[in-house]
């Protein structure tokens, strides 16, 4: 217990982008905490993804389907009129800032969402393994979604684990995954949300070793999932850059994301890491608040390190270690823990994690329809009432990139139901 | 091994009778702790020779749903990991012998912390763990600061667990090793009989350890069945379930629950007696 258990040490790092190491640890995170029926796959897993990596035709194939059929590159797009809105909150409270801001628009992505990136890597790890059968959770559903997508794309049955309270509350998102031909599996146990669809995905898993690949839906869960995710997504970072250079001869000075997992914040964020000029703030869901006990979902602002989902990673738990559900209005990013890397990015300091309410981000949501005509899922606009608190302060020479990680038709009901609109 | 434990000292005295040991799972704290402190004090008398006491935990990833209730129903009613440990320390003052190993998810023993939970389980009593989350490739973690406490390691090996993979399972394990009779969560399908045989073979071709059968197992003749070439066998979900079933309208212990673990476990002592 000696080394791994140390705190990251404060001492500067060379590179922020080296990680994980040979047994998948991120400083004190990471690592691979499953059982013993699990770890040959996982290692199998391991070795499968480092191939597929290094070998150039599996990239080429990607690279074709993630733009012929996933529709990338996404646009980073110049939101105008939120910039000047955020400037005239500045300009009335006496101040000059008001920073650029600039959407990455992965929200137009096939599916909606930046699930579908990942979702295309792995179907083709998956079938280059010789796996016939592929199972996923999901938690809005924009990853059953995704998964259910590339499955009907390729031709392979696919089960998808949703919490049955999300299956109520992302109605929209079920009935694609229908029309898609998945077969849904609304799991009841503990508070039928997004952990409790990951322990049934993981049962399934141990239970059809053979045939079975599971494609998780973020960057977390044991080695290699929290390194390969991000790898996959880190294509909304790369194309990020070479837009904002492209467009403004520079890297930009501030990236924000929001946080469930994690995976569309690593994506946006990992190809900036040693940049040091570059501000990185990552958006936890705050909930009702993280001073409420059980009461949001900001594993990193309002937990502690532990062990689930096969990684050490900060959770929200009570005293006794047992794993808490958690609130967010957004169901996709009500998880209680967070992948791995962004744990050690708070330990280290690289990257700020901060807690959005519901309520901001509803209001956010309303700005952006509004001002943009954009209508953001509920987790971007998480990000976006950050950026609201942000863009004011900054001087108006701050390029600010947002990822607006995912569209809202899948929250349009919801948000109608609390805003007490009848439709 | 340098020194012996209660569990080695066990299994000896049963391969001297001629028998194959009955290892009993039970969730601490389930239905309720006054209950739970009855059957644990009664399952050696019924016929358990090693007890697996189950440290509840919200997301039990390996278990099926019946271990899963327990674990919810011993939370219900309060069960911590420090009123775990208290129970075996009771339950130690009356049983010397019996030995006790503690199972569940590393979580609530890595936030206890880990170094404290292990000194607090071996003064408690506890003989051995299987922490079902943590690898060997992750021995560092719990398994060497255990052994080195003179707690035995338990671990599992599966119908995945290859050739090559085998002997990395067993460096560091002691006590005995647990054959996960299925790929699959506790409780599920029953395992086929053959193949155990042979998969227990192959384990004992690589190893001095009893090797025990788990998963799966329900009646006395199954369990007579898998334990033929085997060590033991351990009987977890059957347990758990025989509570479920006693359990009154608002899922209170009855009158019956005792007697319902009880005398399942007599007819299963019963089946794995000598002819």
């Amino acid at each position: 217990m000696a080394t791994r258990t140390d705190k990251t040490s404060e001492a500067k790092l060379n590179s922020y982008r080296t990680g994980p190491d040979d047994q998948g640890h991120f400083g004190l995170f990471g690592g691979r905490f499953v059982a013993e029926t699990l770890m040959p796959l996982i290692l199998e897993l391991e070795t499968a993804y480092y191939a597929a990596k290094a070998d150039p035709k599996f990239q080429a194939e990607l690279t074709d389907l993630l733009n012929n059929y996933g529709g990338r590159p996404s646009p980073l797009y110049y939101a105008e009129r939120l910039t000047d809105h955020f400037r005239q909150v500045a300009a009335a409270s006496g101040g000059k800032g008001g920073a650029k801001v600039y959407f990455k628009r992965d929200e137009l992505n096939h599916t909606g969402s930046h699930k579908i990136n990942n979702c295309l890597g792995q179907i083709q790890l998956a079938r280059r393994m010789g796996k016939t059968r592929i199972i996923a959770e999901t938690g809005a559903g924009q990853h059953g979604v995704a998964v259910a997508t590339v499955c009907a794309r390729f031709g392979l049955p696919c089960e998808i684990f949703m919490g049955a309270t999300d299956v109520k509350r992302q109605s929209p998102n079920v009935a694609r995954m229908h029309m898609l031909n998945a077969k849904v599996n609304a799991v009841t146990s503990g508070a039928g949300t997004l952990k409790d669809a990951m322990n049934e995905a993981l049962r399934d898993w141990v239970t059809n070793v053979k045939d079975t690949y599971y494609i998780i839906g973020t960057a977390a869960g044991p080695h290699p999932y929290p390194e390969m995710v991000r790898d996959f997504q880190a294509i909304i970072g790369n194309e990020t850059r070479e837009q904002m250079l492209s467009r403004e001869g520079r890297l930009p000075d501030t990236l924000v994301a929001c946080i469930g997992g994690g995976s569309n914040a690593i994506g946006l964020f990992h190809p900036f890491l040693d940049d040091e000029g570059v501000a990185i703030y990552g958006v936890e869901a705050g909930g009702h608040g993280v001073e409420v006990e059980n009461g949001h979902a900001a594993s990193m602002s309002g937990g502690k390190p532990g062990v689930l989902h096969g990684n050490r990673t900060y959770l929200l738990q009570d005293g006794d270690g047992q794993i808490l559900e958690g609130h967010s209005i957004s169901a996709g990013l009500d998880y209680p823990g967070v992948g791995p890397e962004h744990s050690w990015l708070k330990d280290t300091g690289r990257v700020t994690y901060v807690p959005i309410t519901d309520k901001e981000a509803l209001d956010a949501f309303q700005l952006c329809a509004r001002q943009e005509g954009i209508i953001p899922a509920l987790e971007p606009s998480h990000a976006l009432a950050y950026v609201t608190k942000l863009a004011p302060t900054l001087p108006q020479d701050n390029l600010l990139v947002m990822n607006m990680c995912g569209r809202g038709d899948k929250d349009v009901f919801a948000v109608a139901g609390y805003l007490g609109m009848t439709i | 091994m340098t020194t012996t434990t209660r569990i080695d000292r066990r299994f000896a005295a049963l391969k001297a009778e001629g028998r194959p040991a009955l290892v009993c799972f039970v969730t601490a704290g389930d239905p309720d702790a006054k209950t739970f402190a009855e059957i644990l004090a009664a399952l050696p008398g019924a016929g358990a020779d090693v007890i697996e006491v189950g440290m509840p935990f919200s997301d039990p990833m390996a278990d099926g749903p019946a271990i899963q209730a327990a674990s919810l129903r011993a939370l219900q009613s309060g069960q911590t990991m420090v009123k775990t440990l208290k129970m075996v320390a009771d339950f130690r003052k009356t049983d010397p012998d019996t030995p006790i190993v503690l199972m569940g998810y590393y979580n609530p023993v890595y936030v206890y912390p880990a170094e404290k939970f292990l000194d607090d389980a071996v003064a408690a009593g506890v003989d051995g763990l299987i922490i079902v989350d943590v690898p060997p490739e992750a021995d560092d973690e719990l398994c060497l600061p255990a052994v080195k406490r003179g707690l035995n390691f338990i671990r599992l090996t599966t119908p995945t667990t290859d050739a090559k993979r085998l002997p990395k399972v067993l460096t560091n394990t002691s006590g005995f090793v647990y054959y996960v009779s299925i790929t699959g969560i506790t409780g599920a399908a029953a395992p086929v009989v053959n193949d155990v045989h042979s998969q227990v073979a192959r384990i004992k071709g690589a190893t001095d350890l009893p090797v025990v059968v788990g998963f799966g197992v329900r009646t006395g003749e199954q369990a007579a069945a898998l334990a033929k070439g085997a060590d033991g066998v351990v009987v977890g979900s059957a347990l758990v379930n025989a509570v479920k079933d006693s359990l009154g309208p608002k899922g209170e212990a009855t009158s019956d629950t005792v007697p319902a673990v009880l005398g399942l476990v007599k007819s299963l002592s019963q089946a794995l007696q000598p002819a």
